[in-house]
């Protein structure tokens, strides 16, 4: 396929969609279909009239999911659309005969508010509003042309030149370069090379990757593909995480789709590059976040990390060069090359580009998907977008990074949001999880779970974070319950240390992060449980005296 | 000189094993195919049991350590028949600022069931999951493959009396 | 998984505790340092396997650089200052000693290796002489299933050396791992007790490479349990070569 054809074909498919005159979309991510999405779907799908004029669409995610199940009605000249919210299904009738004339206000969802204003999509352009099982709905909305003019017009350094001058990070966590990381993967010398999109979305609290999947699924593959053109590698795996069914089952798809199409597969558009990509399933192990474990359990291991360096872009699957990005990193990478590097670059701040997704969950008002650009206050993130904490409780604090990450409280609320500020005070970004919580959190308990998952998810291959996160949580435990003394508290501080330095991989080495974070927040939270000092003395002499008698 | 691969014979002439073949097919047979192939054996049969492994393990030409290493490593497989239904608990974060942890506290008393565990007479297993990335909905629960959300004790008791 | 020596490799210069050496690029800090007489302490990394790099007791500082790194995994490179014996890292060491010592039970007195133990040893080199974390308690299992050899997971520090010569050396591959996290643990075959084991040769290279008292002859008592692993430099040398 040439550009041309390619435009054309949007071209076509974008003529079809405007002879309807009214667009109803149904939000069909995870969340709407769990509160009966799907049975209002098909009561509006029946409601309709025959003929051309109304057109029903099981789209992807919209981002209000705490109001689910959404629909929207998308009207020929209106500009604005109307959206519902907590929608059933017996609604559907009467959504459908106010079509045209009036606005079912019972169910009308504001769109004013800030939660929609302040947003600014480029990830999520796609969602909620294309089908993600429809290719054709991805190529009317630009899709495919990014690659399609890259592989016919561009060179893979211009490609890779684009990336570069965006100054895109990865969304994984770590926030390294993604352009730097293209080049080390494109400068070495090997026939073979792999390209590998890391969607195992293990931070608990976290659903942004699973939203693009589940939304906008076609996006990924482009990414990729662009991807392996830039470094030079033919073959590509998606790892996800075998919780998420449907969005393994929209991936499997697509990739049917496009290679039908010859989007991917032997000599995409009849160039000599080929791209096949390839659906892997996680198992429920948190650790096969980490690259070096993720590539063990592509192999079909036991999903233990090992050491870096090497890097996976010089060591990586089965011994070649593998570039791994994260979910929302290729879903970047097609409007850089669509609209070039520098219009990435003008958004955000000075040293992190672009817009993030955050999932916005826990004592907040709406919970959801929201994408703003990098450096806005957390302030107007919680407290704007986010509504505030309900049933009029007061803020605490919100916790960023899960994990691996820490709780900030009520005076860091002006800080910017993006990589460095976050790491300065003590947080990270991490894939973009926030969790509000209010004064009912405990946050001993807070610090107590995460260790929990630290330890659970531990993979046990070395001695600090195996051995380590188990005596931390311990620890948590006995001063959570009370028992804990301050030289139980010292130890905790040490290990905390020790943990952070010597663990192999990125799971021990800031599994100590939350009780870090929240001693330097909350201190007295954890001192106002200690056994005090007099009492434990006390507490040694009579055992002592029990001892001796 | 390499020895001629020898394909094993399936555990029981039970119709699912084909389907497992399948998936093993479609990957060449190859080792590196070993978390699939036990996603499929354990789709189809609920769970993984010896005779299982052993015959992944030798139509794969893996050593059964590592079969067996592979599949205790990976939380998602379970080497236990599961009971007639399961109710996953959500113990993602937002779940459990919301309160993930009283509906298994619910649960555990109701059924007599601790986490992780199946009640004796094999009808309910309770488990507990890692964000299953509905937290628009915390606290979320999976019953029998359907997603409730939003959920208080009681809410979840009725469900739950209504499957079983 | 370190890549085997290419036959053009550069010669670099670098420091160790600011003494000056030169190696090839492809030599890892512990081997250099070692063949130079500087102790760094190591517990899984055992030569002729392949490199785990999991006890962390090998770390070492770089100079310039915030992380630490494994000196056993890490290769040397030019201009590197490399520091293996600071206060910071001596504590660490004792830490993590103290932590496998709490994980299972690691009571000398009565175990057969006692005196031969490279656990023990390490805990007298790096100066641990008490334990401040609480133990676990947790009891394992003795198998004495088989006709020769015993394994008692009590006294088992994971560190992989039986997994990785049976697989590596004997190609039998009858070790691997269970479970994960602090549950894990080392099983033969499917899980099931060493005697009954059909991959199993009996070659008992396991348990000379194994550390500590966890992979012991039959018949041995405390104290008896000498290692000996002349064997694995010549055999990994010949499986290289093929
Ligand atoms: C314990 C652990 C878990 C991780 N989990 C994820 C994950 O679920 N998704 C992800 O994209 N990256 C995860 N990462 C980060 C990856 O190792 C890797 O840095 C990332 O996929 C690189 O992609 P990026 O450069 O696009 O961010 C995890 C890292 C660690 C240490
Ligand atoms: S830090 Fe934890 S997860 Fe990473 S290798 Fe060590 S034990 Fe495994
Ligand atoms: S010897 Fe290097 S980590 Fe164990």
């Amino acid at each position: 396929m040439h550009i041309d054809e390619l435009n054309e074909l949007a071209e076509q498919i974008r003529t079809q969609h405007q002879s309807c005159q009214h667009c109803v979309r149904v939000c069909m991510a995870a969340s709407c279909q769990s509160s009966g999405a799907d049975d209002v779907l098909k009561r509006l799908e029946d409601a309709a009239p025959e003929g051309d004029q109304v057109q029903v669409k099981s789209v992807g995610c919209m981002g209000l999911c705490s109001a689910g199940p959404l629909v929207e009605v998308r009207s020929r000249g209106d500009d604005q659309p109307i959206m519902y919210q907590h929608v059933e299904s017996q609604d559907a009738e009467e959504i459908m005969g106010s079509l045209g004339d009036s606005v079912v206000q019972r169910l009308e969802c504001p769109t004013s508010i800030p939660f929609f204003q302040r947003q600014q999509k480029i990830v999520l352009e796609n969602s909620g509003i294309i089908d993600p099982e429809d290719i054709e709905d991805y190529i009317a909305a630009d899709g495919y042309s990014a690659l399609v003019e890259a592989l016919t017009e561009s060179s893979p350094a211009e490609v890779l030149n684009e990336v570069n001058l965006s100054g895109l990070r990865g969304r994984g966590g770590g926030g390294y370069p993604t352009g730097l990381k293209w080049s080390t993967v494109a400068k070495m010398p090997a026939t073979q090379k792999y390209v590998i999109c890391n969607a195992d979305e293990g931070d608990p609290g976290a659903f942004m990757d699973r939203a693009v999947l589940e939304s906008d699924p076609h996006r990924i593959l482009e990414g990729m593909a662009l991807a392996a053109y830039a470094v030079g590698a033919n073959r590509g795996y998606i790892y996800v995480r075998a919780e998420y069914p449907l969005a393994i089952d929209r991936l499997k798809k697509s990739i049917r789709q496009a290679t039908r199409k010859g989007l991917l597969g032997a000599n995409v558009c009849d160039t000599p590059f080929s791209f096949d990509i390839e659906v892997r399933l996680g198992a429920g192990a948190f650790v096969c976040g980490e690259e070096t474990a993720l590539m063990q359990s592509v192999e079909g291991e036991r999903g233990q990390p090992r050491p870096r360096p090497p890097y996976p872009a010089e060591l990586g699957l089965w011994g070649f060069p593998t570039l791994i990005n994260n979910v929302e990193t290729y879903a970047n990478i097609a409007p850089i090359v669509r609209n070039g590097g520098e219009w990435f670059a003008s958004i955000g701040t000075e040293r992190s580009k672009g817009t993030k997704v955050f999932a916005l969950a826990g004592r907040i008002h709406n919970t959801g998907l929201i994408e703003v650009p990098m450096g806005v206050p957390l302030r107007e993130i919680v407290e704007e977008i986010g509504g505030g904490v309900p049933d009029g409780r007061r803020f605490k604090a919100v916790q960023t990074g899960g994990p691996s990450g820490g709780c900030l409280p009520a005076e860091q609320m002006d800080l910017p949001v993006d990589y460095d500020s976050l790491r300065e005070v003590g947080s990270i970004m991490g894939s973009g999880g926030m969790i509000v919580m209010d004064e009912t959190s405990s946050m001993v308990d807070v610090a107590r779970y995460f260790m929990e998952f630290c330890m659970t998810e531990s993979c046990g291959k070395c001695v600090p974070c195996r051995v380590g996160t188990y005596q931390m949580h311990e620890l948590l435990t006995k001063i959570a319950a009370g028992k804990g003394t301050s030289a139980d508290l010292a130890l905790l501080e040490e290990l905390c240390e020790v943990v952070q330095m010597t663990s192999l991989c990125g799971l021990g080495q800031t599994a100590p992060n939350p009780v870090v974070s929240t001693l330097q927040y909350f201190r007295h939270e954890y001192e106002e449980k200690l056994i005090r000092d007099e009492f434990v003395d006390m507490e040694q002499q009579t055992e002592e005296m029990e001892a001796v008698s | 000189m390499p020895l001629q691969r020898i394909k094993p014979t399936p555990p029981s002439d039970d119709k699912r094993w084909k389907l497992i073949d399948v998936t093993m097919r479609r990957n060449g047979y190859a080792g590196h195919a070993l978390i699939e192939t036990l996603h499929s054996v354990q789709d189809a049969f609920g769970y993984l049991d010896d005779p299982a492994m052993k015959f992944v393990a030798s139509a794969l030409n893996l050593p059964l350590s590592k079969v067996y290493g592979v599949a205790t490593f990976y939380h998602l497989f379970t080497l236990k028949p599961k009971g007639k239904h399961t109710c996953v608990v959500c113990t993602g974060t937002a779940c459990y600022i919301k309160g993930a942890g009283e509906l298994i506290d619910g649960v555990s008393e109701k059924y007599d069931v601790p986490l992780g565990e199946t009640t004796a007479d094999r009808n309910l297993s309770l488990i507990g999951a890692r964000c299953v990335g509905a937290c628009g909905l915390a606290p979320a629960v999976v019953l029998d493959g359907v997603m409730l959300g939003k959920l208080k004790v009681d809410d979840l008791l009725e469900h739950i009396e209504k499957v079983i | 998984m370190i890549q085997t020596p290419t036959p053009n490799v550069r010669v670099v210069t670098f420091k160790i505790d600011d003494r000056d050496f030169s190696a090839r690029e492809d030599e890892t800090i512990i081997q250099v340092a070692w063949e130079n007489g500087i102790r760094v302490p190591s517990l899984c990394y055992l030569e002729g396997l392949s490199v785990w790099g999991a006890c962390r007791l090998c770390v070492v500082e770089i100079v310039g650089s915030p992380r630490l790194v494994s000196s056993c995994s890490t290769r040397v490179a030019e201009g590197m200052e490399i520091r293996t014996d600071s206060e910071r890292l001596q504590a660490y060491r004792r830490m993590i000693l103290e932590l496998l010592f709490s994980e299972r039970n690691h009571v000398c007195s009565v175990c057969v290796s006692n005196g031969h133990c490279e656990l023990q040893n390490l805990a007298q080199q790096c100066g641990m002489d008490h334990v401040r974390v609480p133990y676990r308690n947790k009891v394992y299992q003795v198998d004495s299933s088989h006709d020769l050899f015993r394994v008692d997971h009590n006294r088992c520090v994971l560190c992989s050396r039986c997994i990785r010569v049976c697989d590596e050396i004997e190609g039998a591959h009858t070790w691997d791992s269970k479970g994960r996290g602090i549950d894990t643990q080392v099983i033969t075959d499917l899980n099931r007790p060493w005697g009954e084991s059909d991959s199993c040769t009996g070659c008992g290279k396991c348990v000379q490479v194994c550390p500590t008292g966890a992979l012991v002859q039959q018949g041995t008592s405390v104290g008896e349990m000498h290692k000996d692993r002349k064997f694995l430099p010549y055999l990994s040398r010949m499986r290289d070569a093929q």
